[in-house]
Formats: C-alpha cells, sequence, structure tokens
C-alpha cells in the first residue's frame, strides 16, 4: 500500500481500497495524489503562464462592471472613432462606444461560449464514447458510424449551417460548436476504454456484483478520462477562438453585443487607418486561446507523462 | 489492399448519406415553410394556390421521397436556385472553387513543404539555436486565429509595406502569396511540431540504432528509415486539417476579398442566401471525405501494419 501511494499513478481505483479498514487511507491518498498532479504541472513553466492567463481572463470576466471604465453599450455620437486620449485608453468606435470597456465586456462572453460549449461537448462524448467502448458490439457500432457522420463536417462549416436554421445567439453558438464537438471525444474516450475495459480490476468489480453503471462510473472512467480532460482543457481556448470567428463571420453572438469577434468584424474596414478598432481585441483572442493552450500542455504532462 | 479499400468505401458511402441527412434537415427548418414564404403575403394564402405551390415544389410527397429527390438532384450536380440571383448555385459557384482550390493547393503545399523541412531541420540540430527559435515560433504561431493573422498580414504587407494591393485578383499569381501564407501557416506551425516530435522519436528507434550500427551510410538511413516513418503522422494531420483549411478559407477571402466559395459564403450568410451556404457546406463535407479516404489509402501505403488489421 505505502508503495502504492508514493508512485501515485493516476490509480484511484485500486480495488485493494475497498477493504473493510479503507475508510482513513483514501483520504490521504487523494491529498498526495493531488500535491503530484500538481508538482507535474507546476514542472512546465509555460503552464504556469498559461495558468495566469485564464485566471486573468477569468478575474476580467467575473469583475467587468467594476474594471470597465465605461459602459460597453453607451453611445457617444459626438465622440466617435476617437484614437487613445487619456480619457479612452484604447478610442472609441463608430458609435462612441469605449473600446477598452467592450473587449472587459467580451471576455464575459468568451468565458460563458468557451466553458458551457466544452462541458457539453464533454457530456456528450464521455457519455457515448462510454457507451460505444464499454457495451460494444451494435452500441458501438451506431455511436462510431454517428460520430463519423459529424465528423464529415468541419466545426466552422456545421456551426454556420446550425446557426443558419437557429438565428444569432449566445447558445446557438454554444449548441453548435458541442453538436460538432462531441465526436473528438466520443472517439478518444471509447478507445480507451477498451484498454480500461479488459483489466482484471473491472472484471473483479463484475464478478462481486457490480452493476454496469457502477462499474462505468467508479472503475473505468476514472481509468480512461485523462485523454478526454486533456482535450478538453486545450478546447476551451479553441472554442473561444471558433465563436470570435463565428461573430466575425456574422453567424455568432448579436451584433450589438460587445463581443471579439464582433468588434474585429467592425474592424475590418479600418485596417491601416484605424488600427485600434482590431488591435486590442485581436490581442485578447490571441492571450486567451495561447492561455487555454499552454494550460492544456501542462495538464497533459499532470496527468499523462508518457504522452509528452 | 483490395478489401481494405472495398470497406473504406462502403463507409465512406454511409457517412455521406448521414452527412446529406442532417443538410436535408437543415434546408427543411431553414425556410420554415417554403411555401409560406413563398407566398409572401396574406393574399397567397389561398388553400388552391398553396396546394399547387406544394405540389410543383414536390413538397406533398412523403419526406422519404423527398429526401431521394434531393439526393438524385445532389448526385447530378443540382443543388437548386440561390435567393438573390435566381441562378443555378452550382452555376455561380464553380468557377469561384477554382479560385478556392488555387488556395488550398498552396496553402496545404506550404503546410507540407514549409512544416515537414522546418520540423526536419529542427529535429536533426535539436537543442541548436534554430532548434529554440522554431520551437518559441511554433508554440506561440498556434494560439493565433487565422483571423488576426489576416488582418496583421494585410495591415503590415498591403497597408504599410504596400508590396500587394488590398483587394486580391485570383488570376495574379503574386497576389496568391499573402492568402495562402495566412491559410498555412497555423498548420504549418503545427506539422513542424508534429514532425519534430516524431522524428525525435525515430531517431531513438532500435531500427534506426541498427541501420547505423551496420555501417548504411547515415544520407541513407535518413532517407530510408527516419523520413518514411516521420511523415505518416504528417499524411494523418494533413487529411484532417482539411476541415479547418475549409473554415480557415472562408475567413481568409473575407479578409483579403478573394473570389472563393469561402467568400461567397461569407457574402450569402449576410444575405440569408440560404442555397449558397447549404451548398458550400456539402461541397466542404463531400471533399472532406473523400480526401479523408485518400489519405487512408496513403497511410495504409505507407504502413502495411494499418491494412493488414
Amino acid at each position: 500500500m505505502t508503495d502504492e501511494t508514493t508512485t501515485a499513478e493516476l490509480r484511484k481505483d485500486v480495488p485493494a481500497q475497498r477493504g473493510s479498514d479503507a475508510s482513513a487511507e483514501p483520504a490521504v491518498k487523494v491529498v498526495r495524489e493531488w500535491q503530484e498532479i500538481w508538482h507535474r504541472f507546476a514542472a512546465n513553466r509555460l503552464a504556469l503562464v498559461g495558468l495566469v492567463l485564464v485566471a486573468g481572463l477569468l478575474f476580467t470576466a467575473a469583475f467587468a462592471p467594476w474594471i470597465a471604465p465605461y459602459d460597453p453599450l453607451k453611445q457617444n455620437l459626438m465622440n466617435t472613432l476617437q484614437p487613445p486620449t487619456g480619457e479612452h485608453l484604447f478610442g472609441t468606435d463608430i458609435l462612441g462606444r469605449d473600446q477598452l470597456s467592450r473587449v472587459i465586456y467580451g471576455a464575459r462572453i468568451a468565458v460563458f461560449v468557451g466553458l458551457v460549449s466544452i462541458i457539453l461537448t464533454l457530456l456528450i462524448g464521455i457519455v457515448l464514447g462510454a457507451v460505444a467502448g464499454y457495451f460494444g458490439r451494435f452500441y458501438d457500432t451506431l455511436v462510431m458510424r454517428t460520430a463519423d457522420v459529424f465528423f464529415a463536417f468541419p466545426l466552422l462549416i456545421g456551426s454556420i449551417i446550425i446557426i443558419t436554421v437557429t438565428g444569432r445567439g449566445v447558445w446557438p453558438v454554444v449548441l453548435s460548436l458541442a453538436i460538432f464537438g462531441w465526436a473528438t471525444v466520443a472517439r478518444l474516450l471509447r478507445s480507451s476504454v477498451l484498454s480500461a475495459r479488459e483489466m482484471d480490476y473491472v472484471h473483479a468489480a463484475r464478478a462481486l456484483g457490480a452493476g454496469h453503471l457502477r462499474v462505468i462510473t467508479r472503475h473505468i472512467l476514472p481509468n480512461s478520462i485523462a485523454p478526454v480532460i486533456i482535450f478538453g482543457t486545450f478546447n476551451v481556448g479553441l472554442a473561444v477562438v471558433a465563436e470570435a470567428a463565428l461573430s466575425y463571420l456574422g453567424v455568432g453572438v448579436s451584433p450589438e453585443v460587445p463581443e471579439w469577434g464582433n468588434m474585429l468584424a467592425s474592424g475590418r474596414g479600418f485596417i491601416g487607418v484605424y488600427d485600434y478598432m482590431w488591435t486590442l481585441p485581436s490581442l485578447a483572442v490571441v492571450l486567451t486561446s495561447l492561455g487555454f493552450i499552454f494550460v492544456g500542455d501542462g495538464v497533459r504532462d499532470a496527468l499523462d507523462p508518457k504522452l509528452r | 489492399m483490395g478489401r481494405y479499400l472495398l470497406r473504406r468505401l462502403g463507409q465512406m458511402v454511409i457517412v455521406l448519406l448521414g452527412a446529406t441527412l442532417i443538410l436535408f434537415a437543415c434546408l427543411f427548418v431553414i425556410p420554415g415553410d417554403p411555401v409560406g414564404s413563398l407566398g409572401g403575403s396574406e393574399r397567397a394564402r389561398d388553400p388552391a394556390v398553396v396546394k399547387q405551390l406544394r405540389q410543383q415544389y414536390g413538397l406533398d410527397e412523403p419526406l422519404v421521397v423527398q429526401y431521394a429527390t434531393y439526393v438524385g438532384k445532389l448526385v447530378q450536380g443540382d443543388m437548386g436556385e440561390d435567393y438573390t440571383q435566381r441562378r443555378q448555385v452550382s452555376e455561380i459557384l464553380l468557377p469561384k472553387l477554382v479560385n478556392t482550390s488555387k488556395l488550398a493547393v498552396a496553402a496545404m503545399a506550404i503546410d507540407v513543404l514549409l512544416g515537414a523541412a522546418v520540423g526536419t531541420l529542427a529535429a536533426l540540430k535539436r537543442y541548436s539555436f534554430l532548434d529554440t527559435v522554431v520551437t518559441l515560433v511554433t508554440t506561440l504561431l498556434v494560439g493565433f486565429p487565422t483571423f488576426v493573422i489576416g488582418m496583421l498580414m494585410l495591415n503590415l504587407f498591403a497597408v504599410q509595406l504596400k508590396w500587394v494591393p488590398v483587394i486580391g485578383d485570383p488570376s495574379d499569381p503574386v497576389q496568391l502569396i499573402l492568402p495562402s501564407v495566412t491559410l498555412a501557416i497555423i498548420d504549418a506551425a503545427l506539422v513542424a511540431r508534429l514532425m519534430r516530435g516524431t522524428m525525435l522519436e525515430v531517431l531513438r528507434a532500435d531500427y534506426v540504432k541498427t541501420a547505423i550500427a551496420k555501417g548504411v551510410p547515415k544520407r541513407q538511413v535518413l532517407l530510408k528509415h527516419v523520413m518514411r516513418n516521420s511523415v505518416i503522422p504528417v499524411v494523418t494531420y494533413i487529411g484532417i486539417s482539411f476541415g479547418g483549411l475549409m473554415g480557415g478559407a472562408i475567413i481568409t477571402e473575407t479578409i483579403f476579398n478573394w473570389d472563393g466559395v469561402g467568400m461567397a459564403m461569407s457574402t450569402a450568410i449576410q444575405q440569408q442566401n440560404n442555397p449558397i451556404v447549404v451548398a458550400v457546406a456539402t461541397w466542404t463535407v463531400a471533399i472532406f471525405v473523400v480526401l479523408n479516404l485518400l489519405v487512408d489509402l496513403l497511410y495504409a501505403m505507407l504502413d502495411p501494419r494499418i491494412r493488414l488489421s
């Protein structure tokens, strides 16, 4: 047992834990395991940079009303297209709205779309991937062929089609990103479930009378979910970029919402003339996407050192 | 190889049928009741007129028959009329497809050649100054979305340096450079990283050590043992990346005013010209699926383990 805890290789669920004297053991083990994971994460310097960027984004989104110097929707037609001044640090847009405040409020859309769409993507992908991998045969064929169909749609193209049907808005964006994103998660999880399914501890649990749901949630998922978590972390940034791209093309959130893709779209006509319209929202998108990529890198090192 | 080919072809047909089913569903939901929007005003709601229109467009048939008709027309290249010009969609899009193909082929060439070359150099000269620069640049580049890169390029080369005009002319090969680099650069960075990673792994492999130990010339080891095994993941990646490339093409063409299907789609989105949007999506999916089949076959040729399993 002691040897098990020190080498702690993401084995949350060794059957030995289920002994009658297990009540005190797991708590100690979990703490050590998390420390170990954090240790491997923090060994990656870029991951720490990413963590700072992501924390900055979350902070900006949470406290936008307190950070933003102006109301992002307040128009001032007497003061349009102003270059940066002490009053408006990054100038004003075509309707005289404060650029900095709009970028700050844009963080809210980015965080919401990024997190919610990834949570939905993971939920659908995990459920279907686990069913396909665990039950196999008919379910496997059904889920995987369906995944192939959704996989045939490039993310941006699929989302455009869905939003053409539903109309613009935050929820259509979130849902369309999940609808065309789950297939990758299902594939990832299916293949790791396939190998976890044949482990001795799974056979032991089945022999002891555990039901399918219990075997999947307590024994198989904890041991096969690492690749999915890694994918999820990387893809929050990608979802933010995809959302900005959709808004940029006119199929994202409504045009009046302060959002980075919308700002970039209205800045497109002012390249070389009034660059403040697109440089600041560009920077916000780039820092966000880099932040999640770096954190994803660290999460990969932490959860699956073999993948390095 | 023959059986493998047959199995993959069968899978492809199933995927294409599934994809057309999704698109068919969208075609049906998009206009609400197509006849209602054709009629427009209250006057046109005369039951007799509606009935005649429904018959004319085949809307009184069961959904299965309508789907079969839709697929049948699709196979013949008939994608209906667009809303603004009342012209055949395929007639409008075909000339634009040529322009987009130019862009996509140029971008793919840059992906493979630049990405693989840079990745190979970085792997062979590991820990050198070049390797550090490559790692740093590629790490940062993957965080840049296509629209940001496009706007930066346009600003730098077209507006500030005035090397190329702001509006792209697809018939001038020089003007292909800026949009194709924009479209390719992120994938090229990913290919470079992938190539460097696999190459470092292959260089450590036992069969490479054996080849060197038995005195095979270094150049031959690199070409026959290292390269052949290092390009396999790159080939797969190129197939997968095509989907992103088409998404990127919509944005790139919009930024550089490149008269291709991507810009047609982006304009159609603004004008709610849905037949064009659906047509571009259909073509993209079809090309993507066929290309992935070709990549899988190439992959099976490069690595015999695939086709035997």
